[in-house]
């Protein structure tokens, strides 16, 4: 799906047409038509600038109303960085993003721990397997009111932590200070989730890594 | 009536007043002065530089676009072509570092996408004062926060650049800004004016009453009423951006239009009177359709903003309607101000009645050219006067103290504030010697590097000049990438000094030379004069941005090592060369004696040789010598692998211990081989006649180098990778 503003629409794209060899296409936010996808995907990017707070006027695009009623009823969306975002100003998802802790723009390669591995995104991945994917967001630092947080961790919604190399998760692992050390999350009905990290910039051995592959092949497998 | 008042507010001599009167044929009323004083500034104009500017080598086979367009373009084959500049965005970003950088960001994207091309990386050449002042780190957080801010929102990785320390950018910081797209040959759009009677369309952001002078305040030297030039400098709006660069590409991909413009420096006066000269017509416009944001606004406020995240469009006839819709769909204006006419004149109309009219030709080909007196400046004598000082006891000491130096240390604060990685193309970014982008549907990569050594070229700017040159081409040839093209940003004090003139005539020397060595040709670039605050100047700063092809992606070699036990090989030889070193700099504190020499035929050998043993599959890593020397070379490449792996090495050269770690001898690569690839390389290099010896191994976890029978540094990496790793986040920590 393209706002005005995305900016990893072509990098996602790219990586499920020719990396992936999937049949993908974009979505206009001015249109009302879902085009009968099986899943969709919010990018990255900084949608109406990120002004007055990330993702919050994109959550207001005309085909935002198809994506809830898709989403509402079972169908898969991933938001991914700045579609995390949008996701929880739409209130698909709990919680809210604060700014990095030490208040800059970060761009790196981190470590993720898969703590959820039954997810129509993760079923490719082990419980416990680390993955190499890099993030890049200045209000990544995830926030939520303390009985909103238990009932997270009481439904296993927390799927990816930021850790280290091993699996450890530490402060400095956690590197924009999210609670509880939260990279993605899913619903309670398991079919929405939010990451901040960019699995489309971890598809390439060019890139880096290849880890990212694995939420798209989680996908892929899922639909069948 | 225009008095001497008036002319010095507008930054014009009598003489050259008394030229416009002569060209236009009348006294010219305030706007049309305003335009004047615009496009012949020293900024748009090139009017001190011209005459030097000609010594450029400027032709090559793949040329497709050399100087004088937005952007230079090269021809990269399939069917593609790279689009690129460099630009200064200095004087902005020392009165208001964060819109000075951003919009500098801003500006030279501009330039890229208005030739058709999409931009795929950004790079970017910053200097400051030291550190140790509070005024000096806050301008350099600034500047960093808006080329972040920027280039992240509008999706464009920023894939390194370098930056220098010294006390001479404390009151004057260097931005200069580098970008490059890539284009399909046949969709290449140029800033023309065709076909009287063909519609002229503002499009993008609306016009307001900031950047007003801009491009003349850029041409003048600051004093102490610098605080009062903030509303001069321009904000930037990457959203807005973003949205013009997504609507402009689609118009260019369709066959809609004769010409685009962006509305830069000078604003709509610039994008008119360039359009219209380069195609021998006129331009009409009505200032009452200009989409504006403010109320009240004069005809000379509207000619001279400077309002980013605009441009100006020269339609087909009869595509005007589909222009519009493609705008539209993006959320932005799209009005048609006017037209194109024949004539060769500028005619602007407000509330109806006609306020400028005048001969383009005055403005843009009639311009004075200076040739500027030129001088030996008085302090070379004395500078290049380096004497005798101590090698230091304890080298392991001199080698962290260095290591942390602001210059050498690793720059990861700022590269992780930029979006290095988004269009998934970045191979390599900042830490290898050259930034590598992939080319989506080829097996290519481009290589991009910065680089320029100012204090080279202060104390011998003809050879400072050639280093730029060589050590970029250097840099590209440690990636494995060969030279393609080049564009250059030259940073110089005020042209009107003779001194000054005679460091920017020595420089441009320099780097013709080696650009003819290495048979590339400057496409464009970008000069800024007038780097003087209170009367001290900058030291001469050439920036060279070099553009390298990588023919096939699997050549693409980095700077860390691979494994324990490769062999260590240095092509070149240690001279004793430390003059104008860092590590004279910072453990002597003397900013002197003779810079490193160069031998050009000598470097263009050692770097095809580099690339041919690349492309035979010889080489494991290999990394340019440079700033800190031999010693600093090989702990970066110990510190960027990812094992961390040590090294052994043992000099035998007959000079000065110091000049064999931390001198700054040129035409030197350190290469790291398997141990059976050796010998095969040294053969080969015995053949082509490059100097090339085996210096040590890889291995083990520390770093050890001897010279002769004494071990001059033995130190755990890991001791020696926190004093480069900690040193700038360190300055910067909140305590």
């Amino acid at each position: 799906m393209i706002f005005p503003g995305s900016n990893c629409d072509y990098d996602t794209l790219y990586v499920l047409k020719e990396v992936l060899n999937q049949d993908a296409i974009f979505l206009w936010h001015k249109e009302h038509d879902l085009k009968n996808v099986d899943c969709v995907i919010l990018p990255g990017g900084f949608s109406y600038g990120d002004y007055l707070r990330s993702g919050s006027i994109a959550a207001f695009s005309p085909l935002m109303q198809e994506v809830k009623d898709f989403a509402l009823s079972g169908g898969l969306v991933l938001g991914i960085c700045n579609g995390f975002q949008v996701l929880l100003e739409l209130g698909l998802l709990p919680g809210a993003m604060l700014r990095n802790k030490n208040l800059k723009f970060l761009c790196q390669f981190v470590h993720l721990r898969v703590d959820n591995e039954a997810t129509p995104f993760t079923n490719k991945a082990k419980k416990g397997q680390v993955l190499k994917i890099p993030i890049a967001h200045y209000d990544g630092n995830f926030f939520s009111p303390p009985d909103t947080i238990q009932e997270i961790m009481a439904n296993n919604q927390i799927v990816l932590r930021y850790s280290d190399a091993r699996g450890q998760l530490s402060e400095e692992a956690n590197v924009n200070g999210s609670l509880e050390s939260i990279a993605g999350l899913i619903n309670s009905a398991g079919n929405i989730m939010g990451m901040m990290p960019h699995p489309e910039r971890a598809s390439e051995a060019l890139l880096g890594s290849e880890d990212g592959r694995i939420i798209f092949e989680s996908i892929i497998k899922g639909l069948g | 009536m225009i008095d001497r008042k008036i002319l010095e507010e507008h930054n014009l001599t009598p003489d050259e007043y008394e030229k416009i009167v002569e060209l236009i044929g009348k006294e010219p009323n305030i706007t049309e002065l305003g335009i004047f004083s615009l496009m012949w500034s020293e900024h748009c104009s090139y009017k001190s530089s011209k005459v030097h500017l000609k010594h450029l080598p400027v032709d090559g086979k793949n040329v497709i676009q050399g100087p004088g367009e937005n952007a230079g373009i090269i021809d990269i084959g399939d069917g593609l072509a790279a689009v690129f500049k460099i630009e200064s965005h200095n004087h902005p970003s020392f009165i208001e570092p964060y819109q000075g950088a951003a919009t500098g960001v801003g500006g030279i994207l501009r330039d890229i996408f208005t030739m058709g091309a999409r931009p795929i990386v950004l790079q970017d050449s910053l200097r400051f004062g030291p550190l140790s002042s509070a005024k000096n780190k806050s301008v350099m957080e600034g500047v960093v926060s808006g080329i972040s801010g920027y280039g992240n929102s509008i999706g464009i990785p920023t894939v390194g650049g370098d930056v220098y320390f010294n006390d001479c950018y404390s009151l004057n910081p260097l931005v200069n800004v580098f970008a490059l797209g890539i284009v399909k040959k046949d969709r290449i759009f140029y800033a023309k004016a065709e076909g009287t009677g063909n519609p002229v369309l503002y499009v993008g952001a609306k016009t307001g009453r900031d950047g007003i002078h801009g491009a003349t305040m850029a041409s003048a030297e600051f004093g102490e009423d610098l605080e009062q030039k903030r509303p001069n400098v321009q904000v930037g709006d990457p959203f807005m951006e973003k949205l013009l660069l997504e609507a402009c590409l689609e118009v260019t991909a369709k066959d809609l239009i004769v010409g685009i413009q962006d509305m830069g420096a000078a604003g709509l006066t610039c994008s008119t009177t360039e359009m219209a000269s380069k195609s021998g017509t006129g331009i009409e416009i009505d200032l009452d359709r200009v989409p504006q944001r403010e109320e009240g606004m004069t005809p000379y406020e509207m000619m001279l903003s400077e309002s980013q995240e605009r441009m100006l469009i020269v339609a087909k006839k009869d595509k005007v309607q589909e222009v519009r819709e493609i705008f539209l769909k993006w959320d932005l204006d799209a009005v048609i101000i006017g037209q194109v006419t024949e004539g060769g004149r500028l005619k602007v109309s407000f509330e109806g009645k006609t306020v400028v009219d005048i001969p383009v030709k005055a403005v843009i080909d009639l311009c004075p050219v200076y040739e500027r007196e030129i001088e030996v400046p008085s302090y070379l004598e004395s500078a290049t006067q380096l004497e005798p000082f101590p090698q230091p006891e304890n080298f392991n000491q001199a080698f962290l103290k260095l290591l942390s130096s602001p210059t050498i240390a690793e720059k990861e604060w700022v590269r992780r504030q930029y979006d290095h990685m988004v269009q998934v193309n970045t191979a390599f970014s900042a830490g290898a010697d050259a930034s590598v982008i992939r080319i989506k549907d080829t097996n290519k990569a481009l290589a991009v590097t910065l680089d320029g050594n100012s204090l080279y070229a202060y104390l011998d700017p003809e050879t400072g000049g050639k280093i730029a040159v060589a050590e970029a081409c250097r840099n590209l040839a440690c990636v494995g990438a060969r030279p393609i093209g080049v564009t250059n940003c030259l940073n110089f004090g005020n042209p009107e000094k003779p001194e000054i003139m005679w460091q920017f005539q020595e420089t441009i020397k320099g780097i013709a030379q080696a650009c003819r060595t290495f048979g590339i040709p400057v496409t464009g670039g970008n000069v800024s004069f007038y780097n003087d605050t209170e009367g001290i100047s900058i030291y001469p700063t050439p920036v060279l941005g070099i553009v390298g092809m990588v023919d096939d992606m699997k050549q693409i070699t980095g700077p860390a090592f691979k494994e324990g036990g490769d062999i260590l090989i240095l092509l070149g030889e240690n001279k004793n060369e430390l003059g104008a070193s860092e590590y004279v700099k910072t453990i002597h504190q003397k900013e002197k004696g003779i810079p490193p020499q160069i031998d050009l035929e000598e470097e263009k050998r050692i770097q095809d040789f580099c690339l041919e043993i690349i492309s035979l599959g010889l080489v494991e890593s290999a990394h340019d010598v440079s700033e800190g020397g031999l010693a600093c070379c090989l702990a970066e490449s110990s510190f960027l692998s990812d094992k961390k792996t040590g090294l052994s090495v043992n000099l035998r050269d007959g000079i000065r211990s110091d000049a064999v770690l931390f001198g700054e001898t040129q035409s030197r690569i350190v290469i790291t081989s398997k141990n059976q690839n050796h010998q095969k390389i040294l053969d080969l290099a015995e053949n082509k006649q490059v100097k090339a010896a085996i210096i040590g191994k890889t291995g083990r976890d520390r770093i050890v180098i001897s010279h002769g029978e004494t071990k001059l540094i033995d130190i755990p990496v890991d001791e020696a990778l926190k004093a480069w790793r900690n040193a700038i986040p360190e300055i910067f920590s909140i305590k």
